[in-house]
């Protein structure tokens, strides 16, 4: 078997006295799509958020695509990465958040480019190509002139897609992609994740959205209280749930 | 039941507002007073005034204040940025020396800096570099280095400095975290996300009260007449110690602080409009648009390149 996108082996984390995830394994092959399901406080996004270093694990390690995240290790030795190389590891993992989070000073195009351009330093007019096909893909090309805030939820979260995506990721994290979003927008959101994954791009979801993990997950993990209570196919966990925790939760959301 | 009747409220009479009217008279009978006084009053000697208002002597006293308002401002500035990031930044030691710095500068009278700056000689009779506690490279004289124009640019400058990084500093904690981290996640450097993501973001919030800091500085650089630099004040005081006519030269001296806050006043408002690009749903009318809407025929916008 080839190595694992992601590689996570007791992954601990706490804030202040409250443990947050308390030893965390999960693998994530390439060209998967994991949805990572779970009540509130269960540590899943904080799980997300540690596998771009956002969040500096406690204990445990992690791996993307072979490389150990935020850390050095080396003649037996483990160290703390310095800034500019923890930057240099995030340029390869793409992240969605809940808030869409897009820069409201820019334009919808220069918020695709802003990022290839500056931080890989992609010739301006190849980015400006390049982010225009993005937003084709996502459907928004004609509001490449538009500001976020002139924009729908929905529009604004296909946006972010898009800059995610400009930087040409190896993985891609969704953290609640559409709990912000009116329940009418949510479709188009998953609509284009859909296609992502279709299109063989290795994905984390976070979500609550159970009808997404059914039809496009590989796997869906189920979290509760910072630890994985089951792993599975969308069939396995959703349709015959072995444990009392996951049977409850999926009986309140579904 | 009880037929509801067919009323349309489009023809509706205004509500009346007696006090508005009262108000608005009262208010008109002062201006008018006021304006009776200005003219009728021949204290005021508005001969004198306009006499003086044009004077070149007064023309260098304003280039003074102008000057000395630019470099102190733009020192200020400088330091408020670094004092900024140093109150914010994760090294504890900067922390507590640029909390120290701010407390110490706002903490004192300015007049007492500038004094203070101007009889520096008296402290240090010698200034000079080198390795600290080691050898020295260059040094001079205190009394020829530091000219009271030097000394007014160090009081008010570093003064402003400790303002501004408080300023700079609460624009900076307005900006969404969600923001950094959005660029963290795209792999952008900690200097290029502050300087393309937050700073401008911050901007909008720096903006309104640096515009009343400069009008500030440009009426506190009055206080270099105590150091003998002859800015705007210290003309017309010269001027009127001479010839008695304390009150129409004041005067001149505030139609011209008047001038120039007007003048900063209308530049701030466009730079306001600049940084509020996407702040709303409604775009925000850009300096050129707002020129061009004077002409009859209408202009595209051009487009700012990022």
């Amino acid at each position: 078997m080839s190595v694992p996108m992601v590689h996570a082996r007791g992954v601990r984390k706490h804030f202040g006295h409250l443990e947050v995830l308390k030893g965390i394994d999960l693998d994530v092959q390439p060209g998967e799509v994991v949805v990572i399901l779970g009540p509130s406080g269960s540590g899943k996004s904080t799980f997300l958020r540690c596998v771009n270093h956002l969040e500096t694990v406690d204990g445990g390690a992690i791996f993307v695509d072979g490389e150990l995240i935020g850390f050095e290790a080396s003649g037996g030795k483990v160290r703390h990465l310095r800034k500019r190389e923890i930057t240099r590891q995030r340029r390869e993992i793409g992240m969605v958040f809940q808030q869409f989070n897009l820069f409201p000073h820019f334009t919808v195009l220069q918020n695709v480019m802003e990022a290839p351009v500056g931080v890989r330093g992609a010739p301006r007019e190849q980015a400006r190509e390049r982010a225009h096909a993005l937003l084709r893909r996502v459907g928004l090309e004609d509001k490449a002139g538009s500001y976020p805030r002139q924009l729908s939820g929905g529009q604004q979260q296909r946006v972010a897609i898009a800059r995610a995506l400009a930087m040409r990721p190896k993985l891609m994290l969704f953290d609640e992609p559409t709990s912000a979003l009116d329940p009418e927008l949510v479709g188009e959101v998953l609509a284009t994740m859909k296609g992502l994954a279709e299109d063989g791009l290795t994905m984390i979801v976070v979500t609550h959205e159970i009808g997404f993990a059914r039809e496009v997950a590989d796997r869906v993990v189920f979290m509760d209280g910072g630890v994985v209570v089951e792993a599975g196919t969308p069939a396995d966990v959703l349709d015959n749930p072995s444990s009392p925790r996951t049977q409850a939760f999926l009986s309140r959301v579904l | 039941m009880k037929e509801l009747p067919e009323i349309d409220v489009a023809g509706a009479a205004r509500t009346r507002h007696p006090l508005r009217w009262v108000a608005s008279l009262v208010l008109l009978v002062l201006a008018a007073q006021l304006v009776s006084l200005l003219v009728t009053n021949p204290n005021f000697q508005w001969d004198v005034v306009g006499r003086y208002v044009n004077a070149q002597i007064i023309g260098q006293g304003i280039m003074t204040t102008l000057l000395l308002t630019v470099i102190a401002m733009f020192v200020g500035v400088v330091l408020g940025v670094l004092l900024a990031v140093g109150r914010i930044s994760e090294n504890p030691v900067a922390r507590a020396a640029c909390g120290l710095y701010v407390w110490f500068f706002r903490g004192t009278p300015v007049l007492v800096q500038l004094v203070l700056w101007y009889n520096l000689s008296y402290l240090l009779p010698e200034i000079s570099f080198g390795i600290p506690f080691g050898p020295e490279f260059v040094s001079a004289d205190t009394n020829v280095l530091i000219t009271p124009l030097l000394a007014a640019i160090l009081g008010l400058g570093l003064n402003e400095g400790a303002y501004m990084a408080e300023i700079i500093r609460g624009g900076l904690m307005s900006v969404d975290p969600g923001q950094t981290e959005a660029a963290s996640a795209l792999g952008m450097s900690g200097a290029r996300t502050f300087r393309r993501i937050v700073l401008p973001q911050a901007m909008r919030f720096i903006i309104p009260p640096t515009g009343s800091q400069v009008i500030s500085m440009l009426k506190a650089t009055s206080l270099v007449s105590v150091i003998a630099l002859a800015d705007l004040l210290y003309t017309v005081q010269s001027i009127y110690n001479r010839t008695f006519q304390t009150i129409p030269l004041l005067i001149v001296a505030c139609v011209w602080y008047l001038v120039i806050t007007s003048i900063l006043y209308v530049g701030q408002s466009f730079i306001e409009r600049h940084y509020a690009r996407g702040a709303t749903r409604n775009q925000p009318q850009g300096f050129w648009s707002f020129v061009t809407s004077f002409r009859r025929r209408p202009m595209p916008t051009p487009e700012v390149p990022s």
